[in-house]
């Protein structure tokens, strides 16, 4: 429950719905994610260490290494690029996720409030591997549990996060072209079951 | 073509995009005496050789990250790829 409650107004999904969309399949169920905050964390120029610091006492678990992901407890991080890094947790309890981080790494990071400028699609089942090789060059199959891949579905730059090889991953993406990522994700699928 | 990547392994070139010259890296002195004659030369005159030529490549598709790769430009032969960062401060930028 936000401040704005009292205009009466109602938060909308990337795809535009009330609720989460969710596509089943036989062996596959792509499901919009919407309960999760985002907010990137860069460490400044010589501070990898101190930030680095500063995460495993304040989140709780180390910052991921190159291509992988990692959570402890209620947050998660993964890996963007040399020293940044996306930090992820629970929206309805971690709302100010940005300004918490901030006070965390202090002058040692930099920090930017993503969450609205993602979308996020869970995808289950049997037939991950038949779909995702459709979609992108990530080597999916050679994937372990905590790979964390930047690659590219139609012809939009996404995050790939493997859960459980073969059987659960998260694809994150631009918020602006969720429906065009969604259209990706629903076509390769119908294509293949 | 595979481009491999100092940290992220062996990936496909089509997630690469192509600058130019890392002699670009090398940028001038603005407050230089002669820093207009500087520039012209930095902005204007390249080498183009046919063989050994190190180039700036960005990993769009990917981490993002600045590249230097030296490729022969012959047989297009990947011979060494290096982070534009590290060349950067080897050389004495970004202090």
């Amino acid at each position: 429950m936000g401040k704005f409650d009292q205009h009466g107004l109602k938060a909308i999904s990337p795809l535009g719905g009330h609720e989460p969309r969710a596509d089943a399949f036989t062996g596959l169920l792509i499901r919009e994610v919407t309960d999760r905050a985002l907010a990137s964390l860069a460490a400044r120029q010589g501070q990898a260490e101190a930030v680095k610091a500063a995460a495993a006492s304040h989140l709780g678990g180390l910052l991921p290494e190159p291509a992988r992901w990692s959570a402890a407890g209620e947050l998660a991080a993964w890996w963007m690029g040399p020293d940044l890094w996306m930090v992820s947790a629970p929206h309805d309890s971690h709302e100010l996720l940005a300004a918490e981080l901030k006070q965390a790494v202090g002058d040692a990071g930099s920090v930017v409030e993503q969450t609205d400028g993602w979308c996020c699609f869970g995808m289950e089942g049997a037939r991950c591997f038949d779909v995702l090789e459709r979609l992108c060059n990530a080597n999916i199959r050679a994937g372990k549990a905590g790979d964390a891949t930047r690659t590219s579905v139609e012809h939009l730059g996404v995050f790939l996060l493997c859960h459980a090889p073969g059987q659960r991953y998260s694809i994150i993406g631009p918020r602006s072209s969720a429906a065009s990522l969604h259209h990706a994700l629903v076509a390769a699928a119908k294509s293949v079951i | 073509m595979i481009i491999n990547h100092p940290i992220l392994g062996p990936r496909d070139s089509q997630e690469f995009t192509y600058l130019g010259d890392a002699s670009l890296i090398d940028r001038p002195d603005w407050q230089a005496e002669d820093a207009a004659d500087q520039f012209h030369d930095y902005l204007y005159l390249r080498d183009n050789p046919a063989g050994e030529h190190r180039e700036l490549w960005f990993h769009e598709q990917g981490d993002r990250s600045w590249l230097v790769v030296t490729r022969n430009t012959v047989t297009h032969e990947i011979l060494t790829v290096e982070l534009a960062r590290d060349v950067a401060r080897a050389r004495g930028r970004s202090k």
